[in-house]
């Protein structure tokens, strides 16, 4: 479960269908495909002649997503292709289109900043945690982005400064805050402790 | 009446200091011997000359150096000053209100003359003598905001209203205490507040909230906020933590008089007028333990208010390493005598 009360981070509803839309879009990532295998189970299968699906992870997902013979089904090797082919399903996207994300929360984070980027309202997106908590965190003084973080304080992947991993999180950056844990006190930085799992 | 401005520096060898008049306009934010988050937010109107609010854009002593050492932190870190796409005409609103205010409270120093949209703006401490074109951006040598904000002490951040909510959605934040624009950008106002403790918990910002959704233009409405920092350091942002950070070691007994600063902010709210934005002017006000020290109600309120506060606003403003040795240092100016409500001296 993710940590809550957060207040800058945004609330993952569920990925509850709108069954009036015309078109439903789906980016899943992981274990998100079960977020989407979960719906059918509550709303039936009806919508998926008008649905896409956008999935990137291991191949047993793939198959039980596959096997639902959607309207459009696209696996991508990595996020950032998944990212790209999203990016382009949305500028084609008809209104009536309704977009749902599942998977880690960094996924979440940067399909909605694709659609953020083409003037989506993040209020009209349907989320759904599901799989690791592990965060994607911006470092405050580099700015670099480091994924699939699970520890607090770890190592900035580009500045190698130790971070401490703030209950801030940024929609536009889609990352929590990283900030120098030992600035005050060079070298004291306490080990790495897994809170992110 | 002519300022005359002081020439200092809020980094390296830190000459920056108060002369006696600035100490006695130090907007000191405690107004009794205690502390507590509020919605304490009052009418933004002028008060007595020889305050901080005796115009309503302030331009103190320090104005020339502020105004330098913001230009050297921009040219570090343009990430400083940024402004999403749909913010232009809240811009152009303030630049006009910064123009106009100073104008208004500082005419020996400022000046702005309008003709239709060809506007004459003329800065002497800075040396700026400005014709362009209100609304047009090609006239200017920056954006509007930035434009403006490079001539204005403080930090600005423009809000704006949709959805029930506040947006920060454009910014500068050179004097910051401890926050990151470039991070915060875009948030609402409960997520750039996320995280503040204990004020969510007693519903401070849900009222804060609701009162600014009806700020009306032409009432605006100010609130003080502070911190301590060593050094009288401008930029405490998250960014150059490492920088800054290491400070908060360096307090000892012999050294608190100078080195520890309360750092007040004077913030005022403004409802702009094309855009139905809101201004946020964040002004940063610094002086030391042995300034403060000179003004006796002051120096017995603040080791009262540094004993009153709750460990978990100790740890968020960051004074954990230093507050016992200062309250240690400012108690022997404390004879236990009553202090009269408000903030001004007696």
């Amino acid at each position: 479960m993710l940590v809550v009360g957060i207040k800058s981070r945004p609330v993952y509803k569920g990925l509850v269908i709108d069954i009036h839309s015309a078109r439903h879009l789906f980016a899943l990532e992981g274990e998100g495909a079960e977020a989407l295998l979960d719906q059918i189970k509550s709303v039936g299968s009806g919508f998926l002649e008008k649905a896409e699906i956008l999935y990137v992870g291991p191949e047993n997902q793939a198959g039980k997503l596959r096997d639902l013979k959607s309207f459009d089904f696209w696996t991508a090797p990595t996020i950032p292709v998944l990212l790209n082919r999203l990016k382009a399903s949305l500028q084609a996207a008809r209104m009536g289109t309704r977009l749902y994300l599942s998977g880690t929360e960094g996924f979440i984070g940067q399909a909605m900043q694709v659609a953020l980027d083409l003037g989506i309202d993040f209020n009209s997106i349907r989320t759904e945690h599901r799989g690791s908590t592990a965060r994607r965190v911006q470092c405050v003084h580099c700015k670099g982005i480091t994924d699939n973080v699970t520890t607090s304080p770890f190592t900035c992947s580009h500045c190698g400064l130790p971070l401490l991993v703030r209950d801030h999180y940024s929609r536009r950056l889609g990352a929590f805050q990283g900030v120098n844990i030992d600035a005050e006190d060079p070298g004291s930085a306490p080990n790495p402790e897994v809170l992110f799992p | 009446m002519n300022i005359e401005f002081r020439q200092e520096t809020f980094r390296d060898d830190f000459t920056f200091r108060n002369s006696p008049a600035a100490i006695r306009r130090f907007p000191f934010p405690f107004h009794e011997d205690s502390y507590m988050y509020s919605v304490n937010m009052e009418p933004h109107v002028k008060g007595a000359p020889g305050t901080a609010f005796e115009n309503l854009i302030d331009v103190d002593e320090h104005y020339i150096s502020e105004m330098n050492d913001r230009a050297k932190v921009l040219k570090e870190d343009p990430l400083r000053c940024q402004a999403l796409p749909h913010m232009m005409t809240a811009q152009w609103d303030t630049l006009e209100l910064l123009m106009e205010q100073q104008a208004a409270g500082y005419p020996e120093h400022f000046s702005l003359t309008k003709n239709g949209d060809n506007w004459h703006w003329i800065n002497k401490p800075l040396g700026i003598d400005q014709k362009f074109v209100f609304g047009d951006v090609s006239t200017l040598p920056y954006e509007p905001m930035e434009y403006i904000t490079r001539q204005a002490q403080g930090d600005f951040c423009i809000v704006d209203q949709r959805d029930n909510n506040l947006w920060m959605d454009a910014g500068i934040a050179t004097t910051q205490a401890d926050w990151s624009l470039d991070f915060d950008i875009g948030m609402n106002f409960m997520e750039w507040h996320g995280p503040v403790p204990l004020a969510h918990q007693i519903g401070v910002f849900e009222r804060a909230l609701k009162f600014l959704l009806n700020l009306q233009q032409g009432k605006p409405v100010r609130r003080l906020n502070w911190t301590m920092t060593i050094n009288p350091r401008l930029d405490t942002s998250p960014e150059n933590y490492p920088k800054w950070g290491p400070d908060r070691t360096t307090v000892t007994p012999e050294n608190v008089g100078n080195k520890v600063h309360l750092r007040c902010e004077l913030q005022s709210l403004w409802r702009l007028p094309r855009s139905n934005a809101i201004l946020f002017v964040i002004r940063c006000y610094l002086i030391k333990m042995e300034e403060l020290a000179t003004v006796p109600k002051w120096v017995r309120r603040l080791p009262r208010v540094l004993r009153s506060l709750p460990p978990e606003l100790v740890d968020y403003k960051g004074l954990t390493r230093y507050r016992q040795t200062t309250i240690d240092w400012l108690s022997k100016f404390d004879d236990g005598a009553p202090t009269s409500p408000g903030i001004f001296p007696d």
